[in-house]
């Protein structure tokens, strides 16, 4: 059911950053997870056009995750292929630490940054130290334009003041925004967040998620895990449902969230909501 | 601390209690330190009085000798400690990476060399190196085998304490350095191994410490340090208790110098950004 609305071009839905006749800048194919035994992720597919924000849904253990990090290769998936601005990596589960595949995924994962859950700064580094470690040891930029390059990133998430603070001294909401001006830094073709809101203290949500909402609206390719209900419906182009390792319902926040067609979607968002969806 | 009735402010609650709670907690600080340190200084003085009544000081004996076995031997000491060191933490840094490793060959040497090294005594080792590698051809000088022997002793121990470090820096570190592209050389050396370095500081410090007493065995082959000085005095004027006293002194107020240069390095490094963000 979900096939049709994933074959209209985002760029005919109303309000669209996305350009008509665009390519998709990301395309998961047949993304399969295996766990030992666990068969998580059981031929999950998503395709992405550039400047487009999709929010993944999902209960816990429903392998959203678990499918944002295939995307980049932090784990290595079972089956199937990703796509990133035409450079395609396939799952290689039976010689994954081959040179050749390591240099591929590494070659893949400089268009796909990501922002964790628990932050993952750099605790030796400073807030600029983690902004420039990246661009001058990966892309051997200049320590002086990294720095520029940091600092205006800095001024993005509005943390400039802090560049030479070490992460240890801010707050969990000054930390991630760090995180997401670590991921800028690498100028990467889409942007990965894995429930960037979910350890942090409610009262630290909000700044993290005007960020990101910023970063939405300048037209930034971003793909969310999150339970943030609120930023689903109002930064998200598209929403993804997934259940039991595939994606049960795609389409628009405005469907998928306020009127749900498929009974799991239906059944997660009337617990999720405490309203009776659809 | 009894509180009398009636003397409680116009708001019902006891006067200057926070100041006089905080006097009382001060008191009893410098009550503790002050009989700790009469302790030490009553147990010291009664071994002063003891050795000089019933050894007795020979005072020209001392004079004499005391720069041949003190300073010569302090400076042998020290050198041997910090050469043997420093191999100890080339060897421990390749141990600990072949014990991590994936490749079953370079795990299987570190494994080895930990296991022999561990089961074997460091005295047996000193020997062999000096007395049994002539009989292979291999003669070199006593203070070189000396050095070799304590290094790759330590060395082991050291490769697990390394190892150990190095596992205790978050997985989230070498995922965030990955998803920006870095490759696992640059995660390893920029990212992972400062953090590991911090982390097994103390433990570096601890067997420098206890490195310096055990430098001591060298004397068996001949190099002139502390010890081997303080025998040989010793034997030479029949005041064998007079001169290992000296000796034992002295490894004491190095063993207590150094602890107190490890402290005072552990407790900025505390300051610093040591509290670790994630």
């Amino acid at each position: 059911m979900h096939t049709a609305d994933h074959l209209v071009h985002p760029a005919e839905v109303p309000g669209n950053l996305v350009a008509p006749g665009a390519d998709p800048i990301l395309r998961a194919t047949s993304i399969e997870k295996y766990f030992g035994d666990n068969h998580v992720l059981r031929g999950a597919s998503m395709t992405v056009w550039p400047k487009e924000t999709i929010a993944i849904l999902g209960r816990s253990g429903s392998g959203k995750s678990t499918f944002l990090r295939c995307l980049n290769f932090l784990e290595e998936p079972s089956a199937g292929v990703v796509d990133i601005d035409g450079f395609a990596v396939e799952a290689s589960p039976f010689a994954s630490r081959s040179r050749e595949h390591r240099e591929h995924v590494r070659r893949l994962r400089m268009n796909a940054s990501m922002v964790f859950q628990e932050f993952n700064l750099f605790p030796h580094l400073s807030v600029i130290g983690n902004l420039t470690e990246a661009p001058v040891h990966v892309k051997g930029v200049s320590v002086k334009e990294a720095t520029e390059r940091g600092e205006m990133y800095l001024e993005k998430v509005g943390l400039i003041e802090k560049r030479d603070e070490y992460p240890a001294r801010l707050s969990g909401g000054q930390r991630q925004r760090v995180a997401i001006a670590r991921a800028l830094t690498m100028e990467p073709k889409v942007l990965l967040f894995d429930e960037p809101t979910s350890a942090l203290d409610p009262s630290l949500v909000g700044e993290v998620i005007t960020v990101m909402e910023s970063l939405a609206h300048e037209g930034r390719t971003m793909i969310v895990v999150t339970h943030e209900m609120q930023f689903a419906r109002e930064a998200a182009d598209r929403v993804y449902y997934m259940d039991q390792g595939v994606f049960a319902e795609i389409g628009i926040p405005e469907r998928v969230i306020d009127n749900p067609q498929d009974p799991r979607t239906q059944a997660f968002l009337a617990r999720f909501l405490g309203t009776s969806a659809g | 601390m009894s509180l009398t009735p009636g003397a409680l402010s116009a708001d019902g609650t006891v006067p200057n209690l926070g100041a006089r709670l905080r006097a009382h907690e001060q008191r009893q600080t410098v009550r503790w330190r002050t009989q700790f340190v009469v302790t030490w200084m009553a147990i010291l003085t009664a071994l002063t009085i003891f050795i000089v009544v019933f050894v007795g000081l020979d005072e020209t004996l001392i004079t004499k000798y005391f720069w041949y076995i003190v300073g010569g031997g302090i400076g042998f000491t020290i050198f041997v400690a910090v050469c043997s060191i420093t191999l100890a933490i080339c060897f421990a840094t390749f141990g600990a990476l072949g014990r991590l490793s994936r490749n079953p060959v370079l795990n299987g040497v570190a494994s080895f060399y930990v296991s022999l090294v561990r089961g074997t005594p460091l005295l047996l080792q000193v020997l062999f190196i000096y007395l049994a590698l002539p009989q292979l051809g291999i003669v070199l000088p006593e203070l070189l085998c000396g050095i070799l022997a304590l290094g790759f002793n330590y060395g082991a121990y050291m490769t697990e304490v390394f190892r150990a470090g190095i596992q205790a820096v978050p997985l989230g570190q070498t995922e965030a350095a990955n998803s920006l592209g870095m490759t696992s050389q640059t995660t390893f050396r920029r990212i992972i191994l400062p953090q590991a370095f911090r982390i097994v500081l103390p433990a570096i410090g601890n067997d420098f410490i206890a490195m310096l007493k055990d430098s001591s065995l060298i004397s068996v082959i001949g190099v002139q340090e502390l010890l081997w000085r303080a025998k040989l005095i010793g034997t030479k004027e029949f005041a064998a208790i007079q001169t290992l006293l000296i000796a034992a002194a002295v490894y004491w107020v190095m063993t207590i110098a150094f602890s107190y240069i490890q402290s005072r390095l552990e407790r900025r490094m505390a300051q610093g950004d040591r509290a670790v963000a994630r």
